[in-house]
Formats: structure tokens, C-alpha cells, sequence
């Protein structure tokens, strides 16, 4: 199901710090057209090559808009079903529509921190560089498992 | 200012360390380098980093949608029976120093993403409890744990860019090509990328680099071909980079015979894995014959792989290619029973909950899968669905080991030398023994790799990728402070390499006026129909769908032939954008890996996958010839490739494996 745009509620992203879709389609596949040019709506984004869609759904996902619909592919799917999701801060709540009008919804758990809240290395230790030629990390000093040794054949 | 269409800007950096890619390698590479770096400044040595991905790391790389299993977590597991698992599904031919040490490091990622907020399903009364405190996951198979992983790949970019900073990550850059050191052609000295926002080029010099751009897919036609092309079962955006790159350098290439065929819901290539395990729904033909029962002696023409406890996938599509072959499809996941027989147990409830997982499966890594169900209207309880054998991938890191042959870690045992019949044909220049210094570091001095770019080990998936990652990133610290006083100095010129690159735009603005219709000229060709050139050799020479994976020695011969001039028109291939542009050099690394992939197969004259592809001249397991890796150089000057053998060696039993 490539992506497509609908044209009445994309605004371009005009006035945020990046058009989002565009930034974020992992196979840069969102393209906006400026002057109407390529798709007769101007400051619109569309999907520049449906056939290598990979239905990912980032777009769709994080266009401030709620623009952006997938149309199942078309060379496989029966037209008139839709999936379509809403992400909010901790979960994030799938409509699917199927193609005789019956509806499920679904709402699954996405993160139980704060979107930008990581501290990385909050309470971790430093590293140690006269370990550094070693196995493990600095989290940890050594590795999670050592393991049996006894299962090493060769040792 | 960015330069113009034709006429880019050129922008020179150096630093002592790139990481090129952003997915779960990089991101594990991005998390760990940073503490060891500060380590190393505070010994007054300073080295700078940088990371360079072609698209947004939030959701770049196979991570992108989401996942609903962490496919690799020991718990309280020991490495080594981590270690053979992975050697028996890849049908004995891995190196268990690679898999595992990353079965002794693997959880303290899975730890690190639950910290930074991956919810991972715990057992009743343990729900509060973190896997870091002891907390008992829910187990979707022995190394597999439930997840609600639609954020997976968010959370752990923003630790990684968090730990880099905004200054050291450099998105949306195509890195093309790879250059070697100019006084020593086995080193790596920097790398040549382009914009796909602006007219820009980037060169960057380096003493290490981490060559992390993911596994291989759409060199086979898919099994949609109209809009459904993009609907691959690995993302449709690894092109093989990590293989071409890498073997252009020179780096040695092990197993690019092994691919994965993964058997999926048909058409949408949705998981099967949670109506197998919490449904126990099971799989037949248009008969209704369990095949898996019904064809299990089929399994003791492979001794002793057959015999194994749990089959390898492989061997498992083996006994379903058979019902294919003899013409009894479709197969279908009998979804219709499973769910019958549930709700003589259950209450109505229970299966709703289970329905939700079920869906929550899809939604997570494979939402196409859910379109197709609801374009179809289907029912499991009253309709069953189809599965089928997906077009081949080339992959490290998931259930497959084709990928760089790397220096492993030093403690386990691994033969530091090279003992079999043929080692007189390894080329000269090439270490011997399994480690030579740096831990990750392939055969090329400075040039790393993780993830799906590590060969002969396998079954790492995401949390193994992010584990690898960080282990290459301490090496590359290592190789760095060691090496500190060397300046990386190009082979090439950079106006050599930027008129390289911009081929494809050159040879659309030269010829672009000799035909009234864009996309057909007598002197170019589009990066799409050459894409379309390759899918079809490989598909019907090389084992694709069309020949039910079938291949021969004769049949290999042609797509060689083939290849070559499909190599000669890539020179050929046309960029009317920079979009294009990126479809262009995705299209060369694409065929680079195709044609490894090929020789490997090729050369190694057995079918030592029976299920993945079958060598019909050769259509038999044999381990007295073929227990060993395949491995390969390329030599970009000459365009050809030299195969060999190296030996196998086990540093864990595996006769536990066998009944
Ligand atoms: C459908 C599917 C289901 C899966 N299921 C599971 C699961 O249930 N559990 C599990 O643990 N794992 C699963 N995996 C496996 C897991 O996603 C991979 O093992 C892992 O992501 C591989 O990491 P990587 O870093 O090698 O590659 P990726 O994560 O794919 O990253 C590759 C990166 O390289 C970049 N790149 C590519 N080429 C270039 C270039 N030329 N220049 C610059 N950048 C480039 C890409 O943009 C991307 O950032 C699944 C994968 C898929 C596709
Ligand atoms: S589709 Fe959405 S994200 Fe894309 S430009 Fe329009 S409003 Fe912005
Ligand atoms: S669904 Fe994914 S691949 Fe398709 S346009 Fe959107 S972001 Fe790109």
C-alpha cells in the first residue's frame, strides 16, 4: 500500500523546521511539490515512487497533519480497506478498516519513558581505557555472560 | 551555498572514525564509542567521530516500523548453546568465536533499551520488575522476548544521537564508495558520499570507519512486480551497501552463497510466527496434509543436520518446496482449526486477547500484512491464509551469514592458523587464523564491520546488531589510539572520485536531448529498468522464485555472462535527480552483492541450503568437501572475483545437536 497525501490537509509543513514526511521516509520516497508542477497541487507532498513504498508507515506516523493514508497496493490488494494508525505519547491506537466496512481497533503500549527524556550515560560508570582491548563494555566492566567455560573445546 | 545539478559543492572533512550507517549497528556503535573516546581525551588523545546515514536515524534501517520480539536475549542461557543454535541453523557452518562472544554480550543492550523505555512483556507477578533485576520475560521461543516495539527503533536513536550530538551525525548522505589508503592499498583512508538534499559531495578521511549500511534485498524479482515491488520482506532500502563497498575495498567476503527465504503470510510477507506458536496453528498443503509430518523422512537424505532436534530453516522450507513442486499448493496456516480448537478451551475473551497480539504482530514490523487482511476481509476463524516462500535475501544478521569475513575475539579457542588441502589458494596478502588484532576488523587495515555485515555467524537480529556495533566500537577506539600519529592520505583524486559519482548525472544531462520521450534513449538507461535487468537474471539463472530456487552449473554460466554486461550498462545508468542518483548507487551495490552471491554459489558445488536453493547438478549436502566457509576477494580494477576455501573448525560440541 503505497502512501498518498491528501491534498485538503497536508499545509506543506510551511511553517514548522522541517517537512516531516520528507525528512523521515527511510527511502526518501516523500517529495514536496513547490509550484504544482508534478501533481497539480502546489506546496503539497506526494509519494514520488509508490512501487518502492515499503508500507513502513514513518510517514504516515509522524506527519503533524494526519495527512498521509496508504492505498494498499494496488497490484495485490481489492480496493477499500485502510489501516491507520495515531501515535501519542506512550502508545499508539490502530484503526483498521476492512473492505465489507467492519472495523477493529487495537491500542498497544509504544514507550514508558518521555519522548527525549534518555539520559544515556545518567548513572553509568566511566570507562576504564586500560580495559579497553578487552571483551565487555564500560557499562558493564566485564561481559553479561561469561558462560561454562567447560564448553569451550578448544581452550 | 550547495552547489548546482551537475556542479556540486565539495566538502572535505576529516576525522579519525566514520560510522557509516544508522541503524542497529550504528546506533550500538553511536552509544558505546562516546565514554571510551572521552577516556582516551582525558589521556590527551583527542579523536573525532562522526556518523553518516542516507536517511533519518529515527526510523532508518530494517528497525523502521517497528518489531514485536527482541530475537536475541540469552536470560540465563549460556553462550555456547547460543552458539550452536546458530550453527545448526545455519547448517554447520558458522564461527562460534564470533557467535559467541555475542552471546556473552548481547543483554546488556536489551538491558540499555528497556532502560531507555522499550516496553518488554514480563511473566505475571514480575511485572515491575526490569530483566536487569531479574525480572522473567515472556519467551516467544528460546532467544526470543515480547515486546510492544512499535518505538523500538526511536528509542534507541535517541540514545545514540543523544550520546553523539547533533554536530557528529551527518543525515540524509549517500556514502557511494569507499577509498584505500594511497601508500598502502590494503588500508582504508576515507569514504565518498552525496547529498540527497542538496548538490553536494561529501569526502571524508578517516584512520577506522564502521561500515554498517545493513543486509541485501531486490536483487531477486520480487513476487510483486507492479506497485507491490516495494513490498519486500527485508526493507526494500538495504541495497547492499555494507557487500559492495566493502569488497571494492578489497575486504574479504565470507558465505555470500547463504541467503534467507523466509516463509510468510503470502503477498504481504506478514510474521507467522505468533499464529505457530500461541495459536499452534499449523501449516498444510491444498490437501490439508501437514507437510512437516507428512514429509519428515525427506529430512534423512541430510545427515546429520536432519537429525537435529529442531531443523534448520532451511531444511524446514525444504519440506515445503517438496508439496510446491509436486503441485500440491497453495499452503496455507490453518488458521481456521487452530482457532476451533482454542475455543473449546478458552473463553471467548481469552481469544480476543490473543487476536490482539496476533494483529499487534503485524502492526509492529509488518503493517502491509494488515492491509492485505483487511483488503481481503479476512476472518482467521472462518478463512485461512496463504503462506509462501519469499524472492532471496542477503543478510548477517537476521537467519541468514553471508557478509565480511572479521578478525574475532581472542580468548575462545579460535584457530590462530589456516590447516586444509587448498589453504596454498588463499591469496597470500590475507591473514590466517581467525583474529588478527582488532576484534571486528576486516580483512582491509581500518575498515570494521557489524550486524548484517559480519559473516559466517547469523541470528544476532536487532539487540545482537546494537551488541556487535559496540564491540567494533572499542576496537576502532583501539586501532585509532595505536595508530594516532598516521594521516589517512586517498588513492584517488578527489575530482576522480566526484566525476565518479556524478556519472549518472553526466549521462543524463549529455543525452538527455536525443530522444522526445525521457526515460527511453538510446544511450542511457534508468536506474529502475536496470534494477528490473537484475531481478530477472537473478530470478531466473540464479535460483529466484521462478525456478522454485533451482539453479545449475549451466544456468549459472548465462547469468555470469549476463551480469557482465549488465555490469558494463550500470555505467550507463542515468540520474534526471539526486533522488535518482541515490537509486543509481543503490542499483551498483546491488548488483556487486548479486554477482558475489553468485560466484559463491558458483563455486561451492553443493547444496548446502536445500530449501533456500538447490544446485539440481549438484543437489546433495557434502560435508566432506564443503564443510568449510567460502570465501572471496573482488578486484575492482579487473572487476573479477577469486573464491577459496577456508577451514572449519568447531569451538563448541555440536554433537548434542543431533537425535
Ligand atoms: C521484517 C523484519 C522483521 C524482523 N524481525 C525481528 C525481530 O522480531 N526481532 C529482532 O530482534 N530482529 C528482527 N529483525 C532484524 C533486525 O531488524 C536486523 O537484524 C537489524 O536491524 C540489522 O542491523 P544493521 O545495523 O545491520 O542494519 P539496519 O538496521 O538495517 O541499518 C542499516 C543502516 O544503513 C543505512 N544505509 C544503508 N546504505 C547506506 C549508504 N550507502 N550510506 C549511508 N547509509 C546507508 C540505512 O539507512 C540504515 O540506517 C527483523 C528485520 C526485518 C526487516
Ligand atoms: S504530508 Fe504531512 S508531513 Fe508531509 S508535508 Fe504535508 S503536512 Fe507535512
Ligand atoms: S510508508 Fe515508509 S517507505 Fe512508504 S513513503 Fe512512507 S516513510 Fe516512505
Amino acid at each position: 500500500m503505497p502512501t498518498f497525501v491528501r491534498p485538503d490537509r497536508c499545509d506543506g509543513c510551511i511553517d514548522r523546521d522541517m517537512t516531516s514526511c520528507i525528512y523521515i521516509c527511510p527511502h526518501d520516497l516523500m517529495k514536496l511539490d513547490r509550484d504544482g508542477s508534478e501533481t497539480g497541487h502546489a506546496m503539497r507532498a506526494f509519494n514520488q515512487e509508490p512501487e518502492q513504498c515499503w508500507e513502513c508507515y514513518a510517514c504516515v506516523k509522524i506527519c503533524p497533519q494526519q495527512a498521509i493514508e496508504c492505498r494498499h497496493y494496488a497490484d495485490l490488494v481489492p480496493l477499500g480497506a485502510s489501516v491507520q494508525p495515531q501515535r501519542g505519547p506512550d502508545s499508539i491506537l490502530w484503526t483498521i478498516a476492512f473492505r465489507n466496512g467492519n472495523t477493529k481497533r487495537f491500542k498497544f503500549p509504544t514507550r514508558t519513558t518521555l519522548e527525549g527524556s534518555i539520559d544515556p550515560y545518567g548513572s553509568k560508570p566511566e570507562a576504564d581505557l586500560s580495559t579497553l582491548g578487552e571483551p565487555g563494555y564500560f557499562t558493564s566492566g566485564g561481559v553479561r555472560k561469561p558462560g561454562n567455560p567447560d564448553e569451550l573445546i578448544r581452550k | 551555498m550547495a552547489g548546482a545539478f551537475g556542479n556540486p559543492e565539495i566538502v572535505e572533512e576529516e576525522v579519525d572514525i566514520l560510522i557509516i550507517g544508522g541503524g542497529m549497528g550504528a546506533c550500538g556503535a553511536a552509544y558505546e564509542i562516546v565514554p571510551w573516546l572521552e577516556a582516551a581525551r582525558k589521556q590527551g588523545i583527542d579523536l573525532k567521530v562522526k556518523l553518516v546515514d542516507k536517511a533519518a536515524i529515527d526510523r532508518s534501517g530494517a528497525v523502521a516500523q517497528g518489531l514485536s520480539a527482541i530475537n536475541t536475549y540469552m536470560g540465563t542461557q549460556d553462550p555456547a548453546d547460543y552458539a550452536r543454535m546458530v550453527s545448526n541453523d545455519l547448517m554447520g557452518i558458522t564461527r562460534d568465536d564470533l557467535t559467541y562472544d555475542l552471546g556473552r554480550h548481547v543483554d546488556d543492550s536489551v538491558h540499555l533499551f528497556e532502560e531507555w523505555g522499550l516496553p518488554i512483556w514480563k511473566q505475571p507477578g514480575d511485572e515491575t520488575r526490569s530483566l536487569a533485576e531479574g525480572g522473567k520475560p515472556v519467551r516467544s521461543g528460546k532467544w526470543q522476548i515480547m515486546i510492544n516495539g512499535e518505538s523500538y527503533k526511536p528509542i534507541v536513536a535517541e540514545a545514540a544521537r543523544k550520546a553523539l550530538g547533533a554536530d557528529r551525525i551527518q543525515e540524509h548522505v549517500f556514502i557511494a564508495r569507499l577509498v584505500n589508503d594511497r601508500n598502502d592499498p590494503n588500508r582504508i583512508a576515507g569514504a565518498i558520499g552525496f547529498s540527497l538534499r542538496e548538490h553536494r559531495i561529501y569526502v571524508y578521511r578517516f584512520k577506522a570507519c564502521l561500515l554498517v549500511a545493513g543486509g541485501c534485498a531486490s536483487i531477486f524479482r520480487t513476487r510483486s512486480v507492479g506497485e507491490g515491488s516495494g513490498r519486500a520482506w527485508y526493507p526494500v532500502w538495504s541495497t547492499g551497501s555494507t557487500y559492495a563497498m566493502a569488497a571494492e575495498a578489497g575486504a574479504e567476503l565470507t558465505m555470500m552463497e547463504n541467503r534467507f527465504v523466509p516463509v510468510r503470510f503470502k503477498d504481504g510477507y506478514g510474521p507467522v510466527g505468533a499464529w505457530f506458536l500461541h495459536f499452534k496453528a499449523k501449516a498444510t498443503n491444498a490437501l490439508g496434509d501437514e507437510y512437516m509430518e507428512k514429509n519428515r523422512e525427506l529430512l534423512d537424505a541430510y545427515p546429520p543436520y536432519g537429525q537435529a532436534a529442531v531443523p534448520a530453516a532451511c531444511l524446514r522450507n525444504h519440506l515445503m518446496m517438496h508439496e510446491l513442486r509436486e503441485g500440491r499448493g497453495p499452503i496455507y496456516m490453518d488458521t481456521v482449526a487452530a482457532l476451533g480448537k482454542l475455543a473449546e478451551t478458552m473463553t471467548p475473551r481469552e481469544i480476543k486477547h490473543l487476536e490482539a497480539d496476533a494483529w499487534e504482530d503485524f502492526l509492529d514490523m509488518c503493517i502491509a500484512q494488515a492491509g492485505v487482511w483487511a483488503g481481503e476481509n479476512i476472518e482467521p476463524e472462518r478463512k485461512s491464509s496463504e503462506l509462501m516462500p519469499t524472492e532471496p535475501y542477503l543478510l548477517g544478521s537476521h537467519s541468514g551469514c553471508c557478509g565480511l569475513w572479521v578478525s574475532g575475539p581472542e580468548d575462545l579457542g579460535a584457530p590462530s592458523d589456516e590447516e586444509h588441502p587448498d589453504k596454498n589458494r588463499i591469496p597470500s596478502h590475507l591473514p590466517s587464523g581467525w583474529n588478527w588484532g582488532y576484534r571486528s576488523m576486516t580483512t582491509v587495515k581500518g575498515l570494521f564491520t557489524a550486524a548484517d555485515g559480519v559473516g559466517a555467524s547469523g541470528h544476532k537480529f536487532s539487540s545482537g546488531s546494537h551488541a556487535e556495533g559496540r564491540i567494533a566500537a572499542k576496537a576502532m577506539v583501539k586501532f585509532c589510539i595505536d595508530d594516532r600519529d598516521r594521516r589517512p592520505e586517498l588513492a584517488d583524486s578527489v575530482q576522480d572520485l566526484v566525476d565518479e559519482i556524478y556519472r549518472p548525472v553526466r549521462n543524463f544531462l549529455e543525452h538527455e536531448d536525443e530522444s522526445t520521450a525521457v526515460d527511453v534513449n538510446p544511450n542511457y538507461i534508468t536506474p529502475r529498468m536496470l534494477q528490473f535487468r537484475l531481478q530477472k537474471v537473478m530470478d531466473e539463472y540464479v535460483g529466484g522464485v521462478s525456478t522454485l530456487y533451482q539453479t545449475n552449473a549451466k544456468m549459472l554460466e548465462v547469468a555470469e555472462d549476463k551480469l557482465e554486461m549488465l555490469k558494463e550498462d550500470a555505467l550507463r545508468m542515468r540520474a534526471k535527480d539526486l533522488h535518482e542518483l541515490l537509486r543509481a548507487w543503490e542499483n551498483h551495490h546491488r548488483v556487486l552483492s548479486a554477482e558475489a552471491h553468485l560466484k559463491h554459489i558458483q563455486f561451492r558445488e553443493e547444496s548446502r541450503y536445500p530449501g533456500f536453493y538447490y544446485r539440481t547438478d549438484r543437489d546433495r549436502i557434502d560435508d566432506e568437501n564443503w564443510k568449510c566457509f567460502v570465501n572471496s576477494v573482488y578486484d575492482r580494477k579487473t572487476g573479477t572475483w577469486t573464491c577459496f576455501k577456508r577451514a572449519h573448525v568447531d569451538l563448541v560440541d555440536k554433537s548434542k545437536l543431533f537425535r
